[in-house]
């Protein structure tokens, strides 16, 4: 414990700046420079609202995450139950006091933006299961009493954003909680009866539902369904893909997104309009600095030498692929429209601001790496 | 504390690790998935998406194209094209429909019936495309719409043109145009790809005949468009192509003297030229106003035609079929002579009436007309005569000779109106009516009663090819000089019935096809034909030119609409006091002038009694007018032979 104090007093600032991933922080520099290019297609190519704001949003929040990079691991590790808890609290706000748009209550308002706290929540909870599962031992962790307090602190937010209604934020903030866990090594078994729990209580989870949530899981089944209704987003993405062809139709060219027939294409439909105007080496373009980036996190949680940093990283990164592969699978018609924002690439401050948060404490991971946390 | 979960925490990074390299695999299989997935949009399905791209980002919106117009012989237009303003809506420009409908209402005169019909279509039509909410509106209602037009949004006035008849003498041969209707997009193909709401096509008449050429070809303008149906750019404008004009062989100025003539009968004439088969005029009486078609009929105007016992939408110069009556004498006579059946001085006694199998046939003239050659015969239309006659040709030669001039099929080409008629025979009695042939019919048909039918335009062509010397002419409408040297033709073998024709005429590849066996009959026909309107006791003498510029060789018919009873017969009861329906039809055929033929004439009155009162008067005037307007006629046609 003597030693480990002092492999962490003894870096020193270089050492602190050489530490770090430059893989990881170019390739995250060069997806925003991307997409900042797509946002200013999205304006019709000239330097509008979006353009604007995402510049400075992509700046301020990439300069957030080389900041947090630097605060000590030990930091994250003590302070992630009060950070979940913290979050916690805004999402109960938003319960009471958010700002409604669209049908659903999902930001509050904080004056100099519109805080969505349940993109926040995806890391909280990692965070705070991270330092959970770190703390149980490993004959505990599959007792059943250390299991109740997971399942609330994982229960809770889900139900919080799922009322919001925001299905989409909600699947993915459970997604994130229940890699950590499986990480951790709680066993299948317990995974197989929550989820035939799950499947038990579904029947009551659709009735919560609203109409036009059924709609969207029926139209994904058959997006032909209702071709002008809810099938429309599905089928009208599929076509400026589709047309985007091999080498696609060329920067600001892009006829799907600039006729407006892509629905909300700052934000869930980015990589559409990208993979339409770069067509099919765009796509793989992008693929490839999001595959980077997700190795690149795997591989700082495997030199990181605290099973919380481990566990972390591996649930942020597993996290942030699923949030990738979940907005590609949608917008390509692999899964329904359930709205979640592709990292980085989306318009949207909150989702930058959680990813950036992510990746700060990720990379706090690989400076502190030798670092015990307690 | 810390020793004893060292090794735990060991243990726990393994176990991490291990299924954190399943988690890593499980990615890798997800990743490719996904390429795969972009793979087949992006690559293999890559042309069938980017169709439906540009479906999505270009919309064509029809431009009608301009139909062509008709002209008559002397480049008038029969059938022309004018200005006419109309007031179109595009529906997702407006805000609110129904607030629009009532501006509009106070603006122009649009009744509730039409806006229920507006509300209809703008249901069953994308909102982008355009409605049109009246089609011909006067100057003064759209410059109102003009003023107003700022308040009214998605309306938009719109300068077209439309088809305009400047007269309705010639409205049943130029037939009318009125909206595309379901049925005429179903059967006929051209209109397929042809089709922009509002355009008129042709429904009867030469309009429908022509209608496919007439028509144009369609223009579009295509645009890019965004996914609100805005128009953000035209990237391509097609004027498309209008349609075909046409030159007939009408003369409109005979044509408006004709309807003129006989506007208050239900009445048909037609003129044709001997030689070459120009339809000169073919008039049909009482005649309809065209131009009600073109915006989409009025219900009354419509229910006052159809009601009309006069019929005024039958063309009745085609598509009215009546027996020939006496006007069949002619062809009769000269089938019975080619035949040998008779010879010209064979006579026969008529006394009234004949009685042959048990039954008795009258002739028209109850004392008889006592000792009766052919001559005779046809100059005073004694029927017995010709009951002898035909008794002696039997039907089935007669009706070979019919057929020969052109009774009982369809003189002009692509007319759906046109009928064929009916030229009797054993053989058709037996296929259509299932029975056998009676002697006693043979007599009906000797005198053009009975079964047999015929348009007025057939026994115009019986007549004029009698008139030419008995060859085969080809009636068209449509002017070709290509095919106009016929009357050289003819008028060198007239002259020289026994020389080949030069080479120097065999310009046309028209094959000059005799009808007769021995011209010398024709020439028999004729004669008989002139004394009928010429010689004293003629059927037609008291209607004759004396003016040899004028004369005309005519024969006159009366087709018997009942039969009269013996009592009427002993009564003598006069056509004039039956009533109107069971008169009989007036009919007369004409050719002229005598000396040197060029124009041949059928004239027919409905129930207008007997063939020599009413229908020769109207013969006799339209001769004048149309040999009046003969040598401009040539004129023009020599100068139009300088062209070609």
């Amino acid at each position: 414990m003597f030693r480990a104090r002092s492999i962490q007093s003894s870096l020193s600032i270089k050492d602190k700046i050489i530490s770090i991933d430059y893989i990881l922080v170019i390739s995250i520099f060069i997806l925003g420079l991307t997409s900042i290019l797509a946002m200013y297609s999205t304006d019709g190519g000239e330097f509008k609202y979006h353009t604007k704001s995402h510049i400075l949003r992509f700046f301020v929040f990439f300069g957030m995450f080389l900041t947090l990079s630097f605060i000590q691991i030990r930091f994250w590790h003590s302070q992630s139950y009060l950070i979940y808890i913290l979050f916690f609290v805004l999402l109960l706000g938003v319960k009471y006091f958010g700002l409604t748009s669209s049908g659903s209550k999902r930001w509050l308002d904080l004056y100099f933006m519109n805080l969505q706290p349940s993109e926040l929540m995806k890391v909280g909870l990692i965070l705070f299961l991270a330092k959970y599962y770190h703390r149980t031992s490993i004959e505990n962790l599959n007792r059943v009493r250390y299991l109740f307090l997971p399942i609330v602190v994982l229960i809770a937010p889900v139900i919080l954003v799922a009322t919001q209604p925001d299905l989409g934020t909600a699947l993915l903030i459970a997604a994130g909680g229940l890699t950590v866990a499986w990480l951790a090594g709680v066993r299948v078994k317990f995974f197989a009866i929550s989820g035939l729990a799950f499947l038990a209580l579904l029947p009551i989870a659709i009735s919560f539902l609203k109409p036009y949530q059924k709609s969207r899981i029926l139209t994904f089944l058959n997006p032909e369904r209702d071709p002008l209704g809810a099938g429309y987003q599905i089928i009208q993405s599929k076509i400026a893909i589709g047309s985007g062809g091999l080498f696609g139709k060329g920067f600001l060219q892009g006829s799907q997104s600039y006729l407006d027939y892509l629905p909300e294409k700052h934000t869930d439909f980015i990589f559409t309009l990208f993979s339409e105007e770069f067509g099919f080496f765009g796509s793989l373009f992008i693929l490839l600095l999001y595959a980077i980036i997700v190795w690149r996190i795997i591989k700082i949680g495997n030199v990181t030498r605290s099973n919380f940093g481990k566990l972390f990283c591996y649930g942020f990164g597993t996290a942030f692929f699923i949030y990738v592969v979940v907005n590609m699978m949608m917008v390509l018609g692999l899964l329904p429209i359930v709205g979640s924002p592709l990292p980085i690439l989306s318009y949207g401050g909150s989702s930058m601001m959680a990813i950036m948060l992510g990746l700060g404490i990720v990379m706090s991971c690989k400076v502190y790496k030798d670092t015990p946390v307690n | 504390m810390f020793s004893p979960s060292s090794g735990n925490t060991v243990i726990k990074s393994k176990l991490i690790g291990r299924r954190m390299f399943l988690l890593t695999a499980a990615k890798a299989i997800v990743t490719f998935g996904i390429i795969g997935r972009l793979v087949s949009l992006q690559i293999n399905e890559r042309t069938k998406y980017k169709t439906l791209s540009d479906k999505n980002r270009f919309r064509e919106w029809k431009l009608a194209p301009e139909r062509g117009v008709i002209r008559d012989f002397f480049d008038k237009e029969i059938a022309s094209n004018q200005q006419v303003y109309q007031v179109h809506l595009i529906p997702e420009n407006s805000k609110d429909i129904e607030k629009l409908f009532v501006r509009l209402k106070t603006i122009l005169n649009i009744t509730e019936k039409k806006l229920f019909y507006l509300r209809r279509v703008i249901a069953k039509q994308k909102p982008w495309e355009p409605i049109i909410v009246s089609d011909n509106i006067t100057w003064s209602e759209f410059s109102r719409l003009n003023l107003f037009l700022h308040e009214l949004e998605g309306v938009k006035p719109i300068v077209s043109v439309a088809r305009m008849y400047p007269d309705n003498s010639s409205a049943h041969i130029l037939g009318y145009v009125s909206q595309v209707s379901a049925k005429d997009l179903q059967t006929k193909k051209y209109l397929k790809d042809l089709h922009v709401p509002g355009m008129s096509i042709g429904k009867t008449g030469l309009e429908r005949k022509l209608d496919e050429e007439i028509i144009g070809k369609i223009g579009f303008q295509r645009y890019e468009v965004n996914a609100y149906g805005k128009r953000i750019k035209q990237i391509l404008i097609n004027e498309g192509q209008a349609g075909k004009s046409f030159k007939t062989t009408l003369d409109f100025e005979v044509q408006k003297f004709t309807s003129e003539l006989i506007k208050d009968k239900a009445a048909a004439v037609c003129v044709m030229d001997v030689y070459n088969g120009d339809i000169i005029s073919l008039v049909s009486s009482p005649t309809f106003e065209p131009n009600e078609f073109v915006h989409g009929l009025d219900k009354k105007y419509w229910n006052s035609l159809i009601k009309n016992e006069m019929k005024p939408l039958t063309n009745k110069a085609i598509a009215g079929l009546y027996p020939p009556g006496s006007t069949i004498k002619t062809l009769v006579a000269l089938s019975a002579l080619e035949n040998g059946v008779i010879k010209p001085l064979d006579t026969f006694k008529c006394e009234g009436k004949i009685e042959l199998y048990g039954e008795k046939f009258h002739c028209w003239e109850k004392d008889g007309h006592g000792i009766v050659n052919l001559r005779k015969g046809i100059q005073r239309s004694c029927d017995v005569y010709f009951y002898e006659v035909a008794r002696k040709l039997g039907v089935d030669r007669l009706s070979e000779t019919a057929k020969k001039f052109g009774l009982g099929k369809k003189v002009l080409n692509g007319f759906i109106e046109e009928r064929a008629g009916v030229v009797p025979n054993t053989k058709w009695k037996k296929k259509f009516i299932g029975q056998n042939w009676y002697l006693g019919e043979t007599l009906h048909s000797g005198i053009g009663q009975g079964y047999f039918q015929s348009t007025p335009l057939q026994l115009c062509l019986m007549t004029a090819q009698i008139a030419n010397g008995g060859f085969e002419i080809k009636p068209r409408i449509i002017f070709d000089k290509k095919n106009n040297n016929l009357r050289e033709y003819i008028k060198y073998k007239n002259e020289n019935p026994n020389d080949p024709l030069p080479t120097d005429l065999l310009v046309s590849n028209f094959e000059l096809k005799p009808l007769f066996k021995n011209q010398e009959h024709i020439n028999l026909i004729k004669d008989a034909m002139f004394s009928s309107s010429n010689e004293p006791g003629g059927t037609s003498y008291r209607h004759r030119w004396e003016n040899k510029k004028f004369t005309f060789a005519g024969k006159t018919g009366s087709s018997q609409i009942k039969r009269f009873t013996e009592a009427q017969r002993e009564a003598e009861v006069k056509q004039e006091s039956l009533p109107y329906k069971d008169r009989d039809h007036a009919l007369f055929v004409a050719y002229a002038p005598y000396s040197d033929p060029k124009y041949a004439i059928s004239v027919l009155v409905e129930h207008g009694g007997s063939g020599g009162k009413a229908a020769a008067p109207i013969a006799k005037k339209v001769i004048k007018k149309v040999l009046e307007r003969h040598e401009l006629r040539e004129r023009i046609d020599s100068l139009l032979g300088e062209q070609v």
